[in-house]
């Protein structure tokens, strides 16, 4: 199961290697991992999602509330939480399909940010979910390029 | 003040009496204050000497040990000892030179990134970045490596900041905001805890070295004796509980005792005391202690559910948890279980056969007797280490030395070492075979010179015995690379033509010699007390090598991957 864990950290430098090393250190798999400044600039916050059975995610969460720079960890898995993601994807079209993409970026409430005769770039955020679902309706036409932030989350 | 000056006050303040390290060009102005300083120091031969005698300084006293190191290869040879440091959770502090900031990240000479190597094998690192921030960095080191669960913590320390002046003072109080260990037991859990007790008709206590680091060896006794528990160690664990106490199983595990890993596989309750359920503890999980209830006393919470499945977790300091349980402790229906566990003891002792040469064993008991258990033991890694472990019966906390998590070979001389500098009047033993010893034999002119007499005792068989073991075990008896005595003239597979044998290498008297040590050779049974003797009453550091029985093995043994109870016992003595 897909796990989304917040952890609070200093903001030093070498605390991104320490939760990095310690994923790899004790193979641990990260499929997302993003890391910000808080509003408190001395803080930065990190949403990570990790899979696993319940008996690794625990241990994770214990592994990373050990180190001395992770000030509060926090598994949203059975938790009220709201996630968002947001992708950047250059998709191949032509003068006839670019109509068409462009209605199908609009039921998904995306955004055109560049277009030039052979491309258009979309910009979309929302769940993992709704992003998979557009890409997999831009797929036919060709997606040339694509970015995902991953995921960052914040409870209720 | 300097940078250099700081660390030196910092020293002083957390009044670090000794530490070990070896100098070079990253860390001298460190180096020049020390000169003239009251910290006593012993150069070593080598980093790594440093690291372990900090360790055994540390086990041996329970407080920080410290070691210093210049940058690059000086701070990369302190790295084995620091992994053994923090595999065993041993309250170590270390300072390594580091280049000028501005030439960090340029391969400048000498350079490495050594708080990135000891990322996994410190419990903290730091790279002081400003002169600033170093008296709060010092403070906070000394406070990490010491309190929860203890472990090395490494500080590196460019030079230019060594050199810089500031007017920051040390800070008062230490606040962590992400470092705060839990010490008392949850009420509720330890309420629990004391009823699974009082309800238990086979339950025994499984007691590691969170015991020693927490000081809770009374705190244990009380509990055993009050509800009537037997109690096994790890080989961590070993002085936690008297061996000589009636309720005493000696060490669990692999090489543990038979009575042990009965008592564990047959338990109805297992009270986990500091203590990690290592591999080497629980032998196959699967099969690990089917029909025991487990309660876990432990200050890590990422050390419970880790391994086992545990029932009622208790997070805190153990010495105060075991407090709160004596408080509510009562004695369960164990009277039955505890015949049962003595018939065990009875019928399966430790054993060996005193048959076909000098046995290991036998100079360990000899020992044994003739300290009456009072000595400091550090053990480097292999056979000699089980057998030590299995004889030497420990009967206090802090005087049995031995790289448990990590298995260093090469650990126990300087640790002893260590030990000796902070207990000059004690007889300080190490306990180790010609393959250990010669991984840190330089530190023998540490010990002369430094007035450090700790008594040697190489159990000479002239092979790695416990991969020969393993080998003969395991490998069909092809000793690939663990004969010593092997050179260029052998064939490329041993025809086992012991005649033949080319002589061993090398010559420990002479080498005891040479760095103006003593040298003792024992090859039978009858010399082995009075050589001891000897070593004990000559006042300077004694190497006393001890021909033994080439191919003993260690039993009973757990095979790796086996259930605990898949013994092979090893000899009959009928």
């Amino acid at each position: 199961m897909k796990h989304t864990i917040s952890v609070l950290v200093e903001n030093k430098f070498g605390v991104l290697a320490r939760i990095a090393g310690l994923f790899s250190g004790r193979g641990y798999n990260i499929d997302s991992l993003s890391v910000a400044e808080t509003m408190d600039p001395s803080v930065s916050q990190m949403t990570i999602v990790a899979q696993g059975e319940d008996r690794i995610i625990e241990q994770i969460t214990k592994q990373l509330n050990k180190l001395v720079d992770v000030i509060k960890v926090q598994d949203y898995a059975g938790e009220e939480y709201i996630e968002r993601e947001l992708v950047l994807v250059k998709t191949h079209t032509t003068s006839e399909t670019r109509a068409e993409v462009m209605q199908i970026v609009g039921i998904f409430r995306g955004k055109i940010v560049d277009v030039d005769r052979a491309s258009v770039t979309v910009e979309l955020t929302g769940t993992e979910d709704k992003i998979d679902a557009l890409l997999n309706l831009l797929k036919p036409f060709g997606i040339r390029e694509l970015v995902r932030t991953g995921k960052i989350a914040i409870a209720r | 003040m300097k940078g250099c000056e700081i660390v030196v006050e910092a020293l002083l303040r957390e009044k670090v009496e000794v530490m070990f390290g070896y100098p070079g060009g990253m860390i001298m102005d460190v180096f020049d204050v020390l000169y003239g300083s009251p910290i006593r120091f012993i150069l070593t031969r080598h980093e790594q000497g440093a690291a372990h005698a900090a360790d055994g300084y540390a086990r041996a006293t329970g407080r920080v040990g410290v070691c210093i190191a210049t940058s690059g290869p000086g701070a990369t040879n302190l790295v084995t000892g620091l992994a053994t440091a923090y595999m065993d959770s041993v309250p170590v502090v270390a300072i390594t030179g580091q280049v000028p900031t501005p030439m960090i990240g340029n391969d400048a000479f000498q350079e490495a990134d050594i708080v990135g190597i000891t990322r996994p094998i410190t419990k903290h690192n730091f790279l002081v970045s400003t002169v600033e921030e170093l008296p709060r960095i010092l403070r906070e080191a000394f406070h990490i490596a010491s309190t929860g669960r203890p472990g090395p913590v490494l500080i590196d320390l460019p030079k230019d900041i060594q050199k810089a002046e500031t007017d920051a003072r040390m800070p008062e109080k230490v606040e962590i905001r992400g470092y705060k260990p839990t010490y008392a037991g949850h009420p509720q859990q330890v309420r629990r805890a004391g009823a699974e007790i009082a309800r238990a008709k086979r339950p025994v206590i499984y007691a590691g070295g969170g015991v020693i680091s927490s000081g809770a060896e009374r705190e244990l006794k009380a509990l055993a004796v009050k509800a009537g528990i037997p109690v096994t160690t790890t080989l961590l664990g070993l002085g936690a509980f008297p061996e000589t106490h009636a309720l005493s199983l000696g060490m669990l595990g692999m090489h543990g005792t038979v009575y042990a890993n009965y008592a564990m596989m047959e338990s109805d309750l297992i009270v986990a005391v500091g203590a990690r359920f290592d591999d080497r503890v629980t032998g196959k999980l699967a099969a690990f202690a089917p029909n025991a209830r487990i309660i876990h006393i432990d200050i890590d919470p990422a050390s419970v559910q880790k391994n086992v499945k545990v029932h009622i977790p208790i997070i805190g300091d153990v010495r105060n948890v075991l407090g709160q349980l004596n408080e509510i402790a009562r004695k369960g229906d164990t009277g039955e279980w505890l015949k049962r566990v003595a018939a065990w003891k009875r019928e399966h002792p430790l054993a060996y056969s005193r048959k076909d040469g000098l046995k290991p064993q036998f100079v360990i008991e000899t020992m044994r007797e003739l300290t009456k258990g009072e000595a400091i033991v550090a053990t480097d890694v292999g056979q000699h280490q089980m057998w030590a472990a299995q004889y030497c019966r420990p009967v206090r906390p802090r005087t049995f030395l031995t790289s448990g998590g990590l298995g260093t070979m090469g650990y126990g001389f300087p640790a002893a070492l260590g030990a000796q500098a902070a207990f000059p009047d004690r007889l300080v033993v190490v306990i180790s075979g010609d393959g250990s010893f010669q991984m840190n034999i330089q530190e023998l002119a540490t010990a002369v010179e430094n007035d450090l007499p700790v008594k040697v005792l190489v159990l000479n068989n002239g092979y790695l015995g416990m991969v020969r073991q393993w080998q003969q075990l395991f490998y069909k008896g092809r000793y690939a690379s663990t004969c010593l005595a092997r050179d260029a003239r052998c064939p490329t597979i041993c025809d086992g033509k012991a005649k033949k044998c080319p002589p061993y290498v090398p010559d420990f008297l002479k080498v005891a010699e040479a760095y103006g040590a003593a040298g003792i050779r024992v090859e039978r049974e009858r010399e082995v007390a009075p050589a001891l003797r000897e070593a004990f009453r000559i006042r300077k550091p004694v190497v006393a090598e001890f021909i033994v029985a080439r191919e003993e093995n260690v039993f009973p043994m757990v095979p790796a991957g086996a259930a605990m109870q898949e013994m092979i016992k090893g000899i009959d003595l009928a």
